[in-house]
């Protein structure tokens, strides 16, 4: 007879089509969990909470659209923005979310070697790009434009200085991801949780791709 | 008469048997087979590829965002272009990275919702500010 292997949990099936087809798809569905949803609970916080953090940065983003053309004192954005400069800092993000899909994509296979390898990648393009972020503070602040010296500057500081934190934070998730990875093998729930960390990465990444169209690329 | 109950014996073992297997396939047909990690398929290595195709967009649109900021010919042409291909790549990240393409409708929700209510709220405030007439 051919062995075939059902979840344990009866509320998985709830799910019907949808995680049938998800199966079908690469195995990246979410059944099988003892929830009332049937889905994880870790991952539906973490969807929920990305959810939250549009609200937060929505209203950076729409502070910093109003305020970006009062600039009585200071240099005016486009006098000072290094636009080359911020597109490498882009390419080397953009590039980290690959490495971070390659790490779950690893973990969920089991292969563990594969997945620290991707996740200090992640880790190190991540610092890369803070790296730029605060070489970009400094230079801004060289010409002039301090935190308080116009709204423009405070907007922009406040906006990609919230981004700079949450890239930080992710790095420090992954950092603890590679201990937790070099203390043991990464299936089950450990595998759900570089899934977790990496929504977050992914968050912060296409928070970004708005950010580098509206802030740098738009003119005021 | 010991061979009439090995054939009976015979016989209800092959009821036995049978209905396990009816059973099984009844749980094959109604249930969802949810293989544990190691006993999923090795797709891996397709899917790995599908990222790192869904990158080398990422990077090709990024590139036409920045040659398009310092193009002088696109006039009107210019904030739509600018604002596709922003949508273009938030869109491929969410899809393919997160994978919401594959995962349950409920977490699309989650997300959508939040990002949805953060456009209608703060666009809202922006013309509030008569952002879009000053613009």
């Amino acid at each position: 007879m051919t062995d075939v292997r059902v979840t344990d949990s009866g509320l998985a099936h709830e799910g019907g089509h949808d995680d049938q087809h998800e199966i079908h798809h690469g195995g990246h569905g979410e059944t099988g969990h003892d929830t009332t949803t049937g889905l994880s609970n870790n991952k539906l916080g973490m969807w929920l909470f990305l959810g939250s953090e549009c609200l937060l940065f929505g209203g950076l983003i729409s502070t910093y659209m109003l305020y970006r053309g009062r600039t009585q004192e200071g240099p005016k954005p486009e006098q000072i923005y290094d636009i080359p400069f911020t597109s490498i800092s882009s390419f080397i993000l953009l590039m980290s979310s690959l490495t971070m899909v390659l790490a779950v994509s690893a973990s969920k296979n089991g292969d563990v070697h594969r997945a620290r390898l991707w996740l200090c990648s992640t880790a190190a393009l991540g610092s890369l790009f803070v790296g730029g972020q605060v070489y970009e503070f400094t230079a801004f602040y060289r010409e002039g434009l301090g935190f308080t010296t116009s709204l423009f500057g405070s907007s922009f500081y406040t906006l990609t200085g919230f981004h700079g934190v949450h890239v930080s934070v992710g790095i420090i998730m992954l950092i603890s991801l590679v201990v937790i990875t070099l203390r043991g093998r990464i299936d089950g729930d450990r595998a759900e949780v570089i899934d977790i960390v990496g929504l977050y990465w992914h968050f912060v990444d296409i928070v970004w791709i708005v950010i580098f169209t509206l802030v740098y690329l738009i003119p005021a | 008469m010991s061979t009439h109950v090995d054939d009976t014996n015979d016989e209800v073992a092959a009821a036995d048997a049978g209905a396990v297997d009816t059973e099984a396939v009844d749980a094959v047909d109604t249930e969802p087979v949810v293989a544990p990690d190691s006993d999923r398929p090795q797709y891996s290595h397709k899917m790995d590829l599908l990222y790192v195709k869904v990158a080398a967009v990422l990077v090709v649109l990024t590139a036409i965002e920045i040659y398009a900021s310092y193009a002088d010919f696109l006039d009107k042409a210019f904030l739509p272009l600018m604002l596709s291909l922003m949508a273009t790549k938030f869109l491929l990240v969410v899809l393919f990275f997160m994978h919401l393409r594959w995962d349950s409708k409920l977490f699309g929700r989650m997300f959508w919702a939040g990002a949805l209510l953060a456009v209608a709220v703060y666009v809202g405030a922006l013309a509030t500010f008569e952002y879009f007439a000053k613009a």
